[in-house]
């Protein structure tokens, strides 16, 4: 009966945990999920590179003050206590994400847009910083002895769940609303951002019923509590190089996993292979739903054998075999491995379509579409766009084949062209198994890392340490993996390559993990710390 | 085993300053090579990621250092032992 209550116990707590944490993780990945729109609609129209480089810099903006909320609310959360703590990020989380929904375009408010935007991606990164830590050190702090790997890797499945959420609402809004309506000022891509106003509500009504961890409330009433948990934390050389070894030998390889398995791997399938949007995402989330039980698994079993050797075998095996399954991933998708269908489907190539710029009469895109039907069932659609400059207005009662030559100045030399591949049934499941391994190696290195981070520091100060080295490996060395990695493949482009090598930006995530790997199995322990309390 | 920790942590030493060099070297070669409208881009890249990844070496040299005096040779297996 007192075994029952108390599974029932902890059951709360988790699921109060983890609900508020999964919408914490929602909030801060829809951001990233819709750079492109944000770019769109909060920079300047005339600058797409720019505007995407700034928010790519938003974005890394992002991820780089996480390690300064885990500082801050890792401090007042050994001081005032975890419970409200979490609380306060979740409102900031909540609150900021909600008002980037309602910031109004570069069109309608200029510069304030893009400064507006920068500000409430900022706090949002800030209260990031601070949930997580607090999260895992609250359940840990209320797991039964001998389950605490199990219990905490619940935790661990509210960041993979919470990807899993933000693709799940943006297709739907997507697919629903149809393209131009969701990319439009007003249109449904803000939705998602709104949406998280009603999911935080419910998420601060929940945890506003949760008791203070028992641990951390034995200490109050002790009078134990840290006075300055960051000077006790960084300054004490004790603390402070078990804050460097969880770094150095476990968060940073964990981080380059977890980003290059989830957000690295979706934007290599999307930007390099070109598949189409929305069967990109449906992939990722078929990929995700499959391997989100392996949390627990790992978890579990960490507890029977120790977390060290699960978390470092992650890592091995991502290291050995990312190059292999990118290049899968290329020639899965590739036009040479397949044969065009040899009927009147085999290339349709559309009427060309006419659109006037919006600024320039004078200026004309013509844009045309060849679709090629493939023997498996694929099919690639090519949309070719020419940028065509006129001696007058054009005239848009006339077909573009009618064109006068005489009337053209100039004709873009390279047209733009976009690429969508529709992939066959058995490529689909492929790719899905393919992103399935890589998030198998996430959920192995980062199943047991809470419990592994929980364990290593007093409960003093236990917010603040673990805090800031998650938010360093994940937020620095992970955030940065697909920003790194674009770089690098920009630096293998030469002309003789101009495509550079696709594969490149892997060198990233296979270096910080090979690094972490040699440093955790020579000085981390695979001992449990089976006494949490002191 | 004890060896090999401290032998490690002489390359981490070594390879801490030796990451800030290549970065740095990687920042000017990059930004240099940039072309007129692309300059301010590839410069703010550059310093952001090298505002990030000095205090991470300046931790990954005192870890090498810290490693190199044996400090990794006992773990602690109580909070005791770290305060």
């Amino acid at each position: 009966m007192i075994q029952e209550k108390k599974q029932s116990g902890i059951a709360f707590v988790i699921g109060a945990s983890s609900v508020g944490t999964l919408i914490e993780w929602y909030d801060f990945y829809i951001f990233g999920m819709l750079a492109t729109i944000i770019s769109k609609q909060f920079f300047p129209a005339d600058a797409g590179t720019a505007a995407l480089l700034s928010t790519l810099a938003i974005f890394a903006a992002g991820f780089i003050v996480r390690p300064f909320g885990a500082l801050v609310f890792g401090r007042l959360g050994d001081l005032i206590g975890r419970k409200h703590t979490f609380l306060l990020t979740l409102v900031i989380m909540g609150g900021s994400t909600f008002a980037i929904g309602l910031v109004p375009g570069y069109a309608t408010i200029g510069w304030a847009a893009p400064i507006l935007v920068l500000i409430l991606r900022l706090l949002q990164g800030l209260a990031l910083g601070g949930e997580y830590g607090g999260a895992a050190t609250y359940v840990a702090e209320h797991a039964p002895q001998g389950q605490r790997g199990f219990w905490t890797s619940w935790i661990q499945t509210t960041a993979t769940l919470g990807l899993f959420l933000a693709l799940g609402v943006i297709i739907f809004i997507r697919s629903s609303q149809g393209v131009e309506k969701f990319s439009a000022e007003w249109g449904g891509w803000r939705y998602p951002f709104w949406i998280s106003l009603l999911l935080v509500g419910v998420s601060i009504l929940i945890r506003m019923r949760m008791s203070e961890s028992p641990m951390f409330s034995k200490l109050k009433t002790e009078g134990k509590t840290s006075v300055n948990p960051l000077k006790e934390s960084f300054g004490h050389k004790g603390n402070f190089k078990m804050v460097l070894l969880a770094l150095f030998g476990a968060v940073m390889g964990q981080g380059v996993v977890w980003y290059t398995g989830q957000f690295y791997a979706q934007s290599f399938i999307e930007t390099v292979c070109k598949v189409e949007f929305i069967q990109s995402r449906n992939l990722m989330l078929w990929a995700i739903l499959m391997a989100t039980p392996c949390f627990v698994l790992f978890g579990w079993l960490s507890d029977k054998v120790g977390r060290k050797w699960i978390m470092l075998i992650g890592m091995l095996a991502a290291v050995l075999t990312y190059r292999p399954i990118y290049k899968q991933f290329l020639s899965l998708t590739s036009a040479k491995n397949r044969i065009e269908k040899i009927d009147l489907a085999k290339t349709t190539v559309s009427e060309p379509k006419v659109v006037t710029d919006a600024k320039e009469a004078t200026k004309i895109y013509v844009i045309q579409t060849f679709d090629t039907a493939y023997t498996d069932g694929a099919h690639f659609k090519y949309i070719k766009t020419d940028t065509l400059h006129l001696t007058a207005a054009y005239d848009a009662n006339l077909k573009i084949d009618a064109l006068n030559p005489s009337l053209v100045v100039s004709k873009s030399v390279k047209p733009n062209v976009v690429i969508e591949k529709t992939m066959d049934d058995a490529t689909y499941w492929n790719l899905i198994w393919l992103v399935f391994i890589q998030i198998v190696y996430v959920t192995m290195v980062y199943g047991p890392i809470a419990a592994f981070l929980v364990e290593m520091f007093p409960t003093k100060i236990r917010y603040t340490s673990m805090s800031l080295p998650y938010h360093i490996g994940n937020g620095v060395f992970g955030g940065l993996v697909p920003f790194l990695g674009t770089l690098i493949v920009e630096f293998t482009k030469s002309p003789e390559s101009p495509m550079g090598d696709a594969l490149a930006g892997l060198w990233y995530p296979i270096g910080v993990a090979s690094v972490c790997l040699i440093i955790g199995v020579f000085y981390l322990s695979n001992k449990i710390d089976k006494n949490v309390m002191d | 085993m004890n060896a090999v920790k401290k032998l490690l942590g002489y390359v981490w030493m070594l390879m801490a300053p030796a990451l800030i060099c290549f970065l740095v070297y990687q920042a000017v070669e990059k930004i240099s090579a940039a072309s007129e409208i692309q300059r301010a881009n590839v410069a703010l890249q550059w310093v952001i990621i090298l505002l990030v990844f000095t205090p991470i070496c300046v931790g990954f040299f005192i870890f090498g250092k810290y490693a190199s005096s044996n400090e990794y040779a006992h773990l602690p297996e109580s909070s005791n032992e770290i305060e």
